[in-house]
């Protein structure tokens, strides 16, 4: 692409044809300050943080979506924009609840961060009326506090863009704006499908899940409880940003450790249960192929994927897989085999899960997910979650040794880790199917056409004289374009597999927040979806069907995948929602 | 949280669904057709209530929140009905230094609703307004099209009495 050459505070900087100032800065190592900029998703240039003086331009222009000219001449930080920006957000400041004590962004806030950057010295500087709302917690998993919001709609641009729900908005006009849902219905009214996608985007205190540590801290006092806990093969990828670890660190081993000595009594693993999806998945499917069932099979691991298709494509649920997710299969199996196996009541078992994920909360209350008659997950947990339970019970994170997971429910394969990024359940069930259908071992087990962060990819397998045709989509939105093919019969495919969280679960709303001014410059899917395929290539077995502790399942318990036994313990049913 | 619940019960026709229909149908692939779409809309129904919202949203594809957003942010949008009897209170200059203020909070608070709402029985809906060109007797308030002038808040009962 041709580039275009002008002088940013004094510099040459040479950049690519229609970049913004902010994206020419930003090659140039020149940090201007954003707010409400998300690149791709909230370019509407209104926080005026990221105003410039232009040589020849009559007002300060927003760098952020202010294309670049030849000869342009630019200043970024002269003393007028400086105290500019500072009276920005002392405007902000004069509408928002300065509780930032006890705030839970506190440290890890947009807002203060820009305040401490620009020096901000009287956070009361315009005092005069606020807004005051109750906050909204009629959503299972998370708040929403408008009186922390500063109305950036970074929230609710990722909400309709990226994952075309759009069920919070801005409302009224003027001082009285506000975001909210449609005639005021709580955000548990809506067909908000729990993602939390917003809490990810926010920059401030104004959204984030509900915490349920003190219920896990109980939990684990209570002598007559079992506490198990799962984290997610996702958690392991970006647990450790929180602690100071570079992004795209596994600290698998150390996550381990933390989890021992917080006081759960077993420390498994979601990894192993997403063998056993695999293992009955990729049996449905052969299933489906070979008696004429419903096709496309849609994956169902993902609770916030499902619940869009319960609430926006309701005609399309007979092809969701009846599996439940890696989550409540280990639920399921925790409290009936393995409560059977160590002669425990499975009401005296407490599970836990740590997720990358705030949908995962929602989905523990759904029904049909309670194989011993008690809910399969008791207490499900955000990897932020987790990140402040190790905090607040007092745990040098980094000193830690590396530690493993407990037998049996935490011995996993390769096909299970790569679960969280987009395009690896697909991976993890053709490596077991393909296998299945062909009776022949695999030469290789990396399908890499389904890698990779593009929001949609499809690939065509020839298998035992079929040729598969496959889509991957992550993020709702992706989604959607393929499931209105479907839907109108466009599309001939076999098997789709669908995350709600652009890039997959490694980037779900649980996972720990990345600031704005990293998030808009570099691929954080790719760069934690990297850990998990890492993860997979050093593990000596990559097949689910190889790992010893399902087989053993199976054989001990469950029988057969797809046997009437482990229909009644991992599989359940879908209903239809309406929109709102 | 503003309160803005509907308070009057929806009593669209069939025939009015069929005109919003075909409105919907001729604007719905052009870009930007919300808005005249929600004009026509208001036109066929007087407001816009949730049901007629959701209708758009549905034919549309377009999230009933960003409906509901762009309904609340115009002021040529409105939420509720007119009723019968519509009142309207000057708050132009002249008027509000005579304390129209006072009269529009009575009579808010006396009808149970805001500005802009209707009561729950379609009888009275309120609304601010900016000179009916009667200055000399302000403070003025109208009903449909009656004026009255140098109004108190005490004579507010007996005006609403003539119309129960």
């Amino acid at each position: 692409m041709e580039n275009v050459n002008l002088k940013i505070n004094g510099l040459d900087v040479s950049a690519p044809a229609g970049s913004t100032i902010l994206e020419a800065a930003h090659i140039a190592g020149i940090k201007i300050p954003t707010l409400c900029f998300l690149k791709d998703i909230n370019e509407i240039g209104a926080c005026r943080m990221c105003i410039v003086e232009v040589k020849g331009a009559r007002n300060l222009v927003a760098a952020c979506v202010h294309p670049i000219n030849e000869g342009m001449e630019v200043r970024t930080n002269t003393p007028q924009l400086i105290e500019a920006r500072k009276r920005t957000l002392e405007l902000i400041l004069s509408d928002h609840d300065k509780k930032c004590l006890s705030c839970v962004r506190s440290g890890n806030c947009e807002l203060q961060a820009l305040c401490q950057e620009l020096g901000v010295a009287d956070e009361n500087y315009f005092s005069g009326e606020m807004n005051r709302y109750e906050p909204d917690t009629s959503a299972a998993h998370m708040v929403r506090d408008n009186n922390k919001c500063i109305l950036c709609r970074r929230c609710s641009a990722v909400c309709e863009k990226s994952q075309a729900v759009g069920v919070i908005g801005p409302n009224q006009r003027g001082f009285a704006t506000f975001i909210g849902s449609p005639f005021e219905m709580g955000l548990g009214e809506t067909s908000c499908v729990s993602c939390g996608q917003c809490i990810a985007a926010c920059p401030t205190g104004a959204l984030y899940e509900k915490d349920f540590l003190d219920d896990v801290l109980a939990a684990i006092e209570d002598p007559e409880k079992h506490v198990v806990v799962q984290p997610a093969p996702s958690v392991r990828a970006a647990l450790g940003e929180e602690f100071g670890y570079p992004m795209g660190t596994d600290v698998e081993g150390k996550m381990a450790a933390a989890l021992r000595r917080i006081g759960f009594d077993k420390v498994f693993d979601t990894d192993y249960s997403a063998d056993l999806t695999i293992m009955e998945e990729a049996n449905e499917f052969i299933e489906r192929v070979q008696n004429g069932g419903v096709l496309p099979m849609m994956t169902s691991c993902s609770p916030g994927w499902v619940k869009y298709c319960e609430h926006y494509f309701p005609d399309l649920l007979d092809n969701l897989s009846s599996c439940k997710s890696p989550q409540q299969m280990f639920g399921a199996v925790t409290k009936t085999y393995y409560a059977e196996k160590m002669g425990i009541d499975p009401k005296d078992i407490v599970c836990v899960s740590v997720m990358p994920c705030t949908a995962k909360k929602f989905e523990i209350g759904r029904d049909d997910q309670d194989a011993a008659g008690v809910p399969d997950v008791d207490i499900s947990i955000t990897t932020r979650e987790l990140a402040r339970l190790i905090r607040k019970v007092g745990i040098d994170f980094q000193s830690l040794p590396d530690e493993g997971f407990d037998d049996p429910l935490g011995e996993s394969t390769g096909a299970g880790v790569i679960f969280g990024a987009t395009g690896g359940v697909m991976e993890a069930a053709l490596r077991t199917a393909v296998e299945t259908l062909t009776g022949e071992e695999l030469k290789s087990v990396e399908f890499t056409e389904v890698r990779g962060t593009d929001g949609i990819k499809e690939a065509t397998y020839h298998v035992a004289d079929m040729d598969v045709k496959v889509a991957v989509a992550s993020g709702l939105a992706n989604a959607k374009q393929i499931l209105e093919k479907v839907r109108s019969g466009e599309a001939d495919y076999h098997f789709i597999e669908i995350m709600c969280c652009p890039g997959g679960c490694v980037n779900g709303g649980g996972q720990p927040q990345v600031h704005a001014d990293v998030r808009n410059f570099t691929d954080v899917r790719a760069v934690r979806a990297k850990v998990l395929y890492d993860n997979d290539a050093a593990k000596p077995l990559r097949k689910s069907h190889d790992n010893p502790s399902i087989k053993k399942l199976y054989e001990e318990y469950l029988g057969k995948p797809g046997s009437e036994k482990a229909h009644h313990v991992l599989h359940t049913r879908y209903v239809k929602r309406s929109i709102n | 949280m503003p309160e803005k619940k509907q308070t009057v019960p929806f009593s669209g026709t069939k025939e009015q669904e069929e005109a919003l229909l075909q409105v919907i149908a001729g604007l719905k692939d052009e870009p930007g057709a919300l808005m005249p779409i929600l004009q026509k809309a208001q036109d066929i129904y007087g407001y816009l209530p949730m049901e007629v919202q959701k209708m758009i949203s549905d034919e549309t594809g377009i999230p009933l929140e960003k409906i509901y957003g762009v309904v609340t942010f115009y002021s040529q949008f409105s939420l509720s009905p007119k009723g019968k009897y519509r009142i309207s209170v000057c708050l132009g200059t002249a008027c509000y230094v005579k304390g129209s203020g006072d009269i529009y909070n009575a009579l808010m608070e006396k009808l149970g609703i805001v500005g802009g709402e209707c009561t729950p029985d379609g009888k009275f809906s309120l609304d601010a307004c900016r000179c009916v060109g009667a200055c000399g007797l302000a403070p003025v308030m109208m009903v449909n099209d009656e004026v009255y002038g140098r109004l108190t808040v005490d004579d507010i009962d007996d005006i609403l009495a003539k119309y129960e």
